[in-house]
């Protein structure tokens, strides 16, 4: 059961992007279509588990002093690799997401992770956690990234949905990925506000009642 | 002329955190008070020429060496060390200075302005003398936003925000308006 929790609480009780706020540069500028976003996260989630799966089996031997340095090393060589693969086999992906690719060694959720949560847990429960901390910061992108082509030029994923008169081109730019994060983020908070204050309305009525 | 060009772009055109969304963290972090705004600006101008000299010095001996596919990570190491050693040559030699801007440092290794930095340099093949031009606009172009964000959310704190747009949120749509205003120097300088 707690092994199942680790994997579902990065998917919105502690999901990264929109509550924890982290990572937001890759969130920012990678967003600006639906499948840029999908790929962003993705090779956030793999660099992610994979980098959780050895500082977790490394975490009896390193000093307590160099650990970070140690962590970043792990990181940036899991970073390379990813890039590396995206060169070969997705060139143009990689070509869009650019200088945000090396980038993911700078991206607070994975050293976070790390020091958190895969330095002081076992293997599995490091992979479950990486796995759904990743998948949680990949639906985030995704989401920005729909609505950012929504709006910006009237497609998801390439699909049209409605026709070019509704384009707010600025969605696109950078305005456009701050005020629909933004937004996103002000929906967030709204929902966790009303689900609280309902929350507490049940347990006084339940308080009268008793 | 060119090296004008280079800095009025890093500083205006392609603002890094404005336009290229480089260094978000420390930009929404610390910009609660001018003055905390100002000191992490200071030091991220220093850290920022420092290591993008060092790293380009650094590429040339990886490119010798036929090792470029090792660039990210003798870069952020190489940014890791230089902060913490920095720290500690100013906590001996300047107290004054460290007490100014000691706080900001450490956050700074994991401030993707300086890496980004670093790798666009090599990405442009700027010449040393290019790269430190470029380095310093970087710097002062994020100062600048930094500052005027925090000038801004000051005033937001004393403002009746609606309670779910309270923090975050309204502090995004801010960076949304003050990027819209930034784009209008697009187009002035292409580079």
């Amino acid at each position: 059961m707690s092994e199942l929790r680790n994997f579902t609480k990065g998917f919105v009780k502690e999901n990264p992007t929109f509550v924890q706020a982290l990572g937001m540069c890759p969130t920012l500028a990678t967003t600006t279509s639906a499948v840029n976003g999908l790929g962003m996260g993705l090779a956030t989630l793999s660099v992610l588990t994979l980098s959780n799966i050895v500082v977790s089996l490394i975490r009896k031997f390193v000093p307590e002093k160099i650990r970070i340095p140690i962590y970043i090393v792990v990181i940036a060589s899991f970073v390379t690799i990813v890039d590396l693969v995206m060169h070969a086999f997705t060139y143009q992906l990689w070509r869009t997401l650019g200088l945000f690719i090396p980038l993911i060694v700078v991206n607070c959720i994975i050293l976070g992770r790390a020091e958190a949560f895969a330095s002081k847990n076992g293997v599995f429960a490091s992979f479950l956690d990486g796995l759904g901390m990743g998948l949680g910061f990949t639906a985030s992108l995704v989401l920005l990234g729909s609505v950012r082509e929504l709006l910006g030029s009237g497609t998801i994923f390439g699909l049209p949905v409605w026709g070019k008169a509704f384009n707010v081109f600025a969605m696109i730019l950078p305005p456009g990925a701050y005020i629909a994060l933004g937004m996103l983020a002000g929906l967030f908070s709204f929902i966790g506000i009303k689900r609280r204050e309902r929350q507490k309305a049940k347990s006084a009525s339940e308080k009268v009642k008793a | 002329m060119r090296l004008f060009l280079i800095f009025l772009s890093a500083v205006l055109v392609n603002n890094f955190v404005l336009a290229r969304f480089l260094g978000i963290c420390p930009f929404l972090g610390v910009s609660k008070r001018l003055s905390t705004a100002t000191g992490m600006g200071m030091a991220v101008i220093f850290v920022m020429t420092l290591a993008s000299v060092i790293t380009w010095l650094l590429n040339l001996l990886l490119v010798a060496l036929n090792l470029e596919f090792l660039t990210t990570i003798v870069f952020i190491l190489i940014i890791a060390t230089l902060v913490q050693f920095v720290e500690l040559f100013m906590k001996k030699n300047s107290p004054a200075l460290y007490e100014a801007l000691g706080i900001y440092l450490p956050l700074i290794t994991t401030n993707c302005a300086i890496l980004g930095l670093a790798l666009l340099n090599v990405l442009n093949g700027y010449s040393l003398l290019e790269t430190v031009v470029h380095s310093v606009a970087a710097g002062v172009g994020f100062t600048m936003a930094l500052v005027i964000f925090a000038g801004i959310r000051e005033r937001l704190e004393l403002v009746d925000v609606p309670e779910s747009f309270k923090g975050l949120a309204s502090a995004l749509v801010t960076a949304g308006l003050l990027s819209l205003a930034f784009m209008g120097f697009q187009g002035m300088v292409k580079f």
